[in-house]
């Protein structure tokens, strides 16, 4: 049949011209296999894309574990959680009695401090020490840093200040200081994370 | 240039029509390997082999990118960061084992592909640019190949870079200064890994670049066939699209198949056991051998034992040293010089009686160099890696020539359509828009 | 021209090869004499044909052997091997909770600095650490051992010829050398410091057999420690060590690969159907 024919466009013509059941099988067979590989290409990409996910060395570091027996009330420390600072500070009563008579209704993100502490355990304070606004490490942490018209945090990037309870009060930043996920493992341990 | 009879590309719709008139890409590729590429109708699967080599390309770039993203170029834990990417990284070990095995399976599909040009005679007018360009993207693979090796830098690593930048050093007056400025310092270290990382992720980007200029020179004369018949008309060709782009995909899924059987169940076969341990400057393998595919080639760099010198007075002309890596280059450099060999105006090994033995005895020449090339310096594999050595250059420099001269070459088929069909309505010669352009 | 040059430079090639090659001994001139030590070609012994549950490609790691090999490792190989690859995180892979891969990194002493002065000190191993090297360094591990380094174990059988199977036969393989040997190789005798062992690619190896006694463990789990289980353990374990993904990556080749089988053949039926209304002749 083919050789009567003289090329490939008219054999085409030809075959399509067979009957609609040749056709039908025709298109089948051959969308399937550009479907397969097209499902084949995609799953390809599956590895592709989470090998940018972190690995397992750094999900293994996603949990912190930290010693706060040595923080005196007043006293702040800066740790790393997740590549990050960390502050935990050790309120003393007059920070605390300074963050309660803040009345929440005034503030720009509605927190009080007992949100933002574990209960029975409100004067240890644990914080993110990244800014809410641009991710600058806010002063404050160690001793002699300025901490701020509110006695708490103050970011040297663009003028943020948090108050004792690590609330913003005044400057750009948008929220609160973020209040990492922890728990009191014992009673002067905390694991982060 | 392209067949009278090809088709034109035409925009569908608004939109790739107003692609067609800013940048014409879909009419590129259309023209490349679409049906705008009138292509022989009788290719058989050894013309898979250049797609093929094309997606290992691809392949080899997409997997070394994401390893790039997880390794360092530093000897204190570039062997280290290796193993991160197996244990740590997700799917790190598939990204490295594809990528390990990729550069074999690469090196197989081009092994193949230039021995169809060699049994085809690709390389003849007028296709002898699409050759030269071959042979460079193959010598730049062997670069590239070679300095990837080093990265992992374990024992096999360092001492093939160790032995290899140590060819360099046997260039008479300059090659201890240029082995030294190779390596940027005594010995494989920092900053020899460095380049060799900073080179290994360049060179690929830089082989696609002749890659396309490959297929661009492929384009003008069109693709060889078996046959070696020129195409004389319409009814000797059909286009890329669907036909080769149907046949390129099954030969592509033949190839993932064993490609994955590889990486998935013996990821570490091709490779040397001696690279799992990290490298030591202090202590050499038993055995230092080169990944496989260059195996025949270092057979040839070690079949030069002795000196070359004037007979009876002891006067060197050139160390055996020396003349290894002139042979071991000259090997491949000697490709480029094909096209202007073997003159023979048949290109088709199966019309070529003679040339079709010698081209066997060649296959066998190859294989021995192939067993020389990883086995231990003793004998009997140097006096026969000697002799295949020998058979090597005597095939190029001199069969080849003579038997171009001297063969009488089988009947050739009138046209590609005759191959294939038996017969050939000859009358569409006659019709002006089919005329060979 | 280009003939006539090529022709020359070939018979040039030719003749400098085979005349060269055909005088007696000249290719040792260069390279050096490298006649294959006969003992070694006798009596070395390839390993054992041994079978493992990670065999094959429907294998799978025995969480229970894996854990007697890590007990093996600890009490055994430890005191002298380092396993620097490996994580103590990844123990849970194998099984045990994270409390328990607490409890054995905490066995391990690591490098670290005392956080008040700041000097070097060890601490207890945390998950997130790598077991450690029981020498600081390799001098340290030289000197402690006649000069010969006790190699990292995390990928041994990856970087061994004969792999898991191997490293069974090397444990169980230490002999006394078989007087056939000394009587025709007196030089073959193992030298001070080192131990006749046929598995062992020089068949002098300078590690002294570490596995002797049957029980010279105590496994958890009941089973009977006797040098082969201890041997057979440990070799799972390094194997386990030398590539935790292996489970993975075969079961990942597995469900792949039959797809690709499957796309292949529409493949095929695609290129046929494509094909049928031209090929003519064929």
């Amino acid at each position: 049949m083919a050789e009567t024919t003289g090329t490939a466009e008219t054999q085409e013509l030809a075959a399509e011209a067979g009957g609609e059941e040749g056709v039908r099988r025709r298109d089948f067979i051959n969308i399937a296999a550009i479907s397969a590989g097209g499902v084949g290409g995609l799953t390809v990409l599956y590895p592709l894309v989470s090998q940018m996910a972190p690995s397992k060395d750094v999900l293994a570091e996603s949990t912190t574990e930290l010693d706060i027996s040595s923080v005196e009330p007043g006293q702040a420390i800066k740790a790393i959680f997740r590549k990050q600072p960390v502050f935990v500070r050790n309120l003393t009563p007059d920070e605390i009695a300074e963050a309660n008579a803040t009345p929440v209704g005034d503030l720009r993100d509605q927190e009080s401090l007992a949100d933002r502490t574990k209960e029975g355990r409100e004067n240890i304070l644990v914080t993110m020490g990244v800014c809410t606004h641009l991710g600058c490490v806010p002063l404050g942490a160690a001793e002699g840093e300025n901490k701020g018209e509110y006695n708490g945090y103050f970011c040297p990037c663009h003028g943020s200040h948090y108050d004792t309870a690590g609330r913003i009060r005044k400057g750009p930043a948008p929220t609160n200081l973020v209040v990492p996920e922890y728990e009191f493992a014992s009673d002067t341990v905390i694991r982060i994370g | 240039m392209s067949f009278p009879w090809a088709k034109q590309y035409e925009p569908a719709n608004d939109f790739t029509k107003f692609l067609d008139e800013k940048l014409p890409l879909p009419r590129f590729v259309y023209n490349a390997v679409g049906a705008g590429y009138p292509v022989p109708r009788n290719l058989n699967y050894f013309w898979n082999f250049g797609v093929l080599a094309g997606f290992c390309l691809v392949l080899q770039i997409i997997t070394g990118v994401v390893l790039a993203m997880h390794y360092a170029a530093d000897a204190t834990v570039a062997f280290d960061k290796v193993e991160h990417i197996m244990r740590d990284v997700n799917y790190g070990w598939l990204m490295r084992y594809a990528h390990a095995n990729g550069a074999s399976f690469f090196f197989m599909v081009i092994y193949l592909h230039i021995f169809r040009g060699f049994f085809y005679s690709s390389y003849k007018a007028p296709r002898e640019m699409i050759w030269l360009l071959g042979v460079t993207i193959f010598l730049l693979m062997m670069a590239t190949a070679f300095m990837g090796y080093v990265l992992p830098w374990g024992q096999m690593s360092f001492w093939g870079a160790k032995v290899i930048t140590g060819l360099f050093g046997a260039i008479p007056l300059v090659g201890e200064p240029l082995q030294i400025w190779l390596l940027g310092g005594y010995a494989p270290d920092d900053a020899a890994l460095n380049r060799f990382f900073s080179l290994h992720f360049l060179l690929p980007f830089v082989i696609a670049g002749v890659v396309i200029l490959h297929i661009w020179a492929l384009h003008i004369p069109g693709s060889s066939n078996p046959t070696g018949v020129e195409i004389k008309s319409e009814s000797d060709t059909v286009p890329f699209h669907p036909y080769y782009t149907a046949k390129d995909g099954f030969g592509l899924g033949v190839f993932l198949i064993l490609f994955s059987i590889v990486v998935f169940y013996l990821p570490t076969m091709l490779g040397h056991a001696e690279n799992y341990i990290p490298a030591n400057p202090l202590s050499t393998p038993a055995l230092i051998v080169p990944e496989w595919y260059f195996y025949p080639f270092y057979a040839i760099l070690r079949a030069f034992t002795i000196d070359v010198t004037i007979p009876f007075t002891g006067i060197v002309l050139i160390k055996a040293q020396l003349l290894g890596v002139i042979a071991m280059f000259a090997s491949i450099l000697i490709w480029f010089f094909l096209p202007w060999l073997d003159k023979s105006p048949v290109r088709s090994g199966h019309y070529r009686p003679l040339f079709r033995k010698f081209f066997y005895v060649f296959l066998l020449c190859m294989a021995i160099l192939f067993v020389c090339g990883g086995a231990p310096a003793y004998e009997p594999y140097i006096m026969l890696s000697q002799i295949a050595t020998a058979y090597y250059f005597l095939h190029f420099l001199v069969i080849l020539p003579i038997v171009s001269s001297i063969e009488q070459p089988k009947e050739l088929p009138f046209s590609i359509t005759e191959a294939v069909l038996g017969k050939d309505d000859k009358s569409v010669l006659d019709k002006p828009a089919a005329a060979k352009a | 021209m280009i003939r006539i040059g090529a022709l020359a430079l070939g018979f040039f090639f030719f003749a400098t090869v085979i005349f060269w090659s055909f005088i007696p001994g000249a290719y040792t001139h260069f390279f050096g004499e490298h006649p294959p030590k006969a003992a070694e070609k006798v009596f070395h012994l390839e390993p054992k044909d041994v079978s493992f549950s990670f065999d094959g490609p429907f294998g799978s790691w025995d969480a229970q052997q894996l854990q007697r090999g890590l007990k093996v490792y600890k009490e055994t190989c430890a005191a002298c091997h380092s396993l620097e690859q490996v994580s103590f995180r990844s123990l849970s892979e194998i099984g045990y909770t994270e409390a328990e891969v607490k409890a054995i990194a905490a066995e391990f002493t690591v490098p670290g600095v005392n956080p008040d002065t700041g000097e070097a000190e060890g601490r207890p191993g945390l998950p997130t650490d790598k077991f450690p090297s029981p020498y600081a360094n390799d001098i340290a591990a030289a000197a402690a051992n006649n000069n010969a380094i006790p190699p990292d174990l995390s990928l041994m059988p990856k970087a061994r010829k004969g792999g898991a199977p191997y490293i069974y036969s090397l444990l169980t393989g230490y002999q006394d050398p078989p007087a056939e040997l000394l009587q025709k190789y007196p030089e073959a005798k193992p030298g001070p410091g080192l131990n006749y062992n046929p598995y062992f690619k020089n068949l002098n190896i300078a590690m002294v057999a570490p596995l002797t006694v049957d029980g010279q463990v105590t496994y958890d789990d009941g089973t009977e420690a006797t040098v082969d289980q201890m041997a057979k353990d440990v070799s799972a374990f390094l194997s386990w060590t030398a590539e935790p993904t292996m489970i993975e990556r075969k079961r990942t080749g597995f469900w792949w690969i039959g797809f690709l089988i499957f796309a292949t053949i529409l493949a095929y039926l695609s290129k046929k159907q494509v094909w049928s209304s031209i090929k003519g002749k064929d």
